[in-house]
């Protein structure tokens, strides 16, 4: 039995976002959804982190930001794009700067769109993360087995 | 009171002591979460996260900070060994003094700033509560003739009776002890980000999980010290004791969701003038009286 779906501690990054889906994002921790009933737990630090978040489009400023956070997180590990500017650019995607969605910079596991992301699709696009999770911790446990 | 007995204890308390307190640790977050308003994880979800964080993929940022945590795990439970068999009071908080020494090394030696800054917080807060465990230790001495823990079964009435001013004094620091808000300065359980998450920054996965269990063995531990001033001869004490326990638990959950996060210049401050005003006039009118 996998424990990483019983305990998914999730980080936020706000890329080139508008505000509008990290305050989407925060509404989702807060206690009024109350996460923790699932064990989702805010951190700031990427070495306890299990979900990435990630809000807004990535651009020459921040791509090393988010190539350094997903770094810095322990396998297994599972990036959501929150919004469509994180899926895809969105509106600001033929702006000078930007280079596009956060899957230009990582690899991104599930896609959340919406402008501004709803909670309701957040809390669909961690569940889909967490069951992605599962995979990879099974993955990472049978590799360690064989002695990878 | 002889080596076999403390290691057997010891091994007792390494199989107990996490179970333990991983229920309190449990309902901690449960009646933290109601009195917050909200309905709160299961009961098993530190479990759930420890079992999670031994999962997960093995990175240190070098290759001594796991030992020396594994050293600061290990004297944890040597403490509860001689604590729960009724051994030495003073060797016990010695060697559970040991144990934060040796996780303050653990963190000192991933050389972030931000563990750094928590070891140095850590290392204040060990300085803050250390004269009032030590006046615990003169105290208990004074009231039951010994430093024996095993003897308040031998004793006519708890040691709450002559040393009440002491226990105060204890509940004081023990919010320090049990890293609860206003005092959790080295490394908190809530907000994980940064400063306040201090120590365990650089520490991922399994050695992370280490330092959890680290925390509920030392929980159990201190809430022992509590339980100890309610035994005495009669053997219904015991529940008297488990009785007060939670409620003491009770209370320092409702401080740490009450009271904002304080300097540490107040803390350090409070806290010594709580030993001496608790465990100085305490021990002085058992000493001259
Ligand atoms: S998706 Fe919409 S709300 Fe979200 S960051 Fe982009 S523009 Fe703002």
């Amino acid at each position: 039995m996998a424990f990483a779906s019983k305990s998914p501690w999730v980080i936020h990054y706000d890329g080139s976002s508008c505000n509008g889906c990290d305050i989407e994002v925060l509404a989702t921790l807060c206690p009024g959804f109350d996460g923790e009933r699932f064990g989702v737990v805010n951190t700031g630090n990427p070495k306890h982190a299990d979900i990435f978040l990630v809000t807004g489009s990535v651009n020459e400023q921040n791509i090393g930001v988010v190539r350094e956070i997903y770094d810095q997180m322990v396998e297994p590990k599972v990036v959501v794009a929150c919004g469509i500017c994180a899926c895809s650019g969105g509106i600001f995607h033929d702006c000078y700067n930007v280079i596009g969605g956060v899957d230009k910079a990582i690899p991104v596991d599930v896609y959340a769109p919406g402008c501004a992301v709803r909670p309701e699709a957040l809390i669909d696009a961690i569940v889909k993360g967490v069951a992605v999770l599962d995979e990879k911790s099974k993955a990472l446990k049978e590799s360690k087995k064989r002695g990878e | 009171m002889t080596i076999l007995t403390t290691l057997i204890g010891t091994v007792a308390f390494a199989l107990i002591a996490p179970v333990v307190g991983c229920l309190l640790a449990g309902l901690d977050r449960i009646i933290s979460a109601r009195m917050q308003g909200r309905v709160g994880p299961p009961l098993l979800q530190p479990y759930y996260d420890v079992r999670k964080l031994f999962e997960k993929e093995s990175v240190s940022v070098n290759s001594v900070e796991r030992t020396y945590v594994g050293c600061a795990l290990l004297f944890a439970w040597v403490a509860g060994g001689v604590f729960f068999t009724g051994g030495n009071l003073l060797m016990c908080v010695f060697i559970i003094t040991l144990s934060s020494l040796f996780f303050i090394m653990a963190a000192y030696s991933t050389r972030s700033p931000y563990a750094e800054v928590g070891a140095a917080r850590e290392t204040l807060q060990v300085m803050a509560y250390e004269p009032m465990v030590l006046l615990l230790a003169v105290g208990f001495y004074l009231a039951a003739g010994t430093f024996d823990v095993g003897d308040v079964l031998a004793l006519d009435a708890p040691v709450i009776t002559t040393i009440w001013l002491v226990f105060l004094g204890l509940l004081f620091i023990l919010t320090i002890k049990l890293r609860k808000s206003p005092f959790d300065l080295s490394m908190s359980h809530h907000a994980h980000q940064e400063i306040v998450r201090g120590m365990t920054t650089e520490m991922s996965g399994p050695t992370l999980g280490l330092v959890e269990i680290m925390h509920w063995c030392e929980n159990v531990l201190f809430l022992g010290w509590i339980g100890m001033f309610f035994v005495w001869g009669n053997p219904l004490s015991i529940i008297l004791a488990v009785a007060v326990v939670l409620a003491v638990y009770f209370l320092e959950i409702w401080i740490d969701n009450n009271f904002a996060r304080v300097k540490w210049q107040l803390m350090l401050k409070s806290a010594w003038a709580v030993a001496l005003a608790a465990g100085g006039v305490n021990i002085a009118f058992l000493a001259f009286l």
